[in-house]
């Protein structure tokens, strides 16, 4: 089943998100915190990240399609610049900012259920139900 | 800067697995690994598309769950906030991800290394609010 194969990309994600102290809302904090004692580690996390998969794309796409079938999407990304995705930017910035937690963090974390990252991660499906529903998001491509 | 807090080799080396697992799952399935269009696509799918989301995210979950388990350290030592307030944080960033079409993985790792300008846009503008709220509240507590 080659849909059970996505375990081993998704326990790396996990497991890089554990190592690299973006499941540590404290760390998060301390690095947008910077106006105060600033941590900049987790700068360090999207140059990592950016740095390997900026070369993972380009190797990928020398190939015709991907191993387990199905297009692959360019090396390049398309997408539209507007006022939608600012605005969104903002609201995501503002949750995150808040709790220091952001969708993968979120989920790499239950493993530690609390109240507050239950009621964050229900809150984030709900958040996401309705700008799919009452404001047309991941509508599916044409 | 906080020299003591510092973990530039954790942060790197975290970064570069996300970076690899990002590129697997492209390599497998020609998707970008941006973790709230992972999610919300499996909350909405499209025909087919679901399945391989789950076993990702079940993945994710197992991930993080085993790192905390052989290194400690990186165990979560607690939240920043009152349930409520994770809450109201949670829905912002429901909202603001599927709005703006990506998160710090989807914009800030898969958007940027692609190039996108909305990515590099999104994720400055996300970083710059992010920064803002945590300010405000050093000055108002």
């Amino acid at each position: 089943m080659k849909n059970a194969l996505q375990l081993i990309p998704g326990l790396l994600f996990g497991a890089g998100l554990a190592i690299s102290g973006m499941t540590n809302p404290a760390k998060v904090r301390a690095f947008l915190d910077v106006a105060g004692p600033w941590d900049p580690s987790l700068m360090l996390v999207m140059v990592g990240a950016i740095a390997v998969f900026a070369a993972l794309n380009l190797l990928i796409h020398r190939r015709e399609a991907p191993l387990c079938g199905g297009a692959l999407p360019g090396p390049r990304s398309r997408g539209p610049l507007n006022r939608r995705l600012l605005l969104g930017a903002a609201l995501f910035g503002a949750g995150w900012g808040l709790s220091g937690i952001c969708p993968g963090p979120a989920l790499a974390n239950l493993s530690a259920p609390s109240p507050g990252l239950l009621a964050f991660i229900a809150a984030m499906i709900l958040g996401m139900v309705i700008a799919q529903r009452v404001f047309g998001a991941d509508a599916p491509a044409k | 800067m906080d020299w003591e807090a510092f973990t530039p080799y954790r942060a790197l080396i975290g970064g570069a697995l996300i970076g690899l697992a990002t590129g697997l799952v492209l390599l497998l399935n020609g998707k970008i690994a941006g973790i709230s269009g992972v999610i919300a696509r499996a909350l909405r799918p499209t025909p087919g598309d679901r399945a391989w989301r789950l076993w990702f995210l079940a993945g994710l979950i197992g991930g993080g769950a085993l790192v905390f388990l052989l290194l400690p350290s990186t165990q979560t030592p607690g939240l920043l906030a009152s349930t409520p307030v994770m809450a109201i944080a949670g829905l912002l960033v429901g909202l603001g991800t599927r709005l703006g079409g990506g998160c710090t993985s989807g914009h800030g790792v898969c958007g940027i290394s692609r190039g996108s300008l909305p990515g590099i846009v999104a994720t400055l503008t996300f970083m710059l609010v992010a920064g803002i709220v945590v300010y405000v509240q050093r000055i108002g507590a």
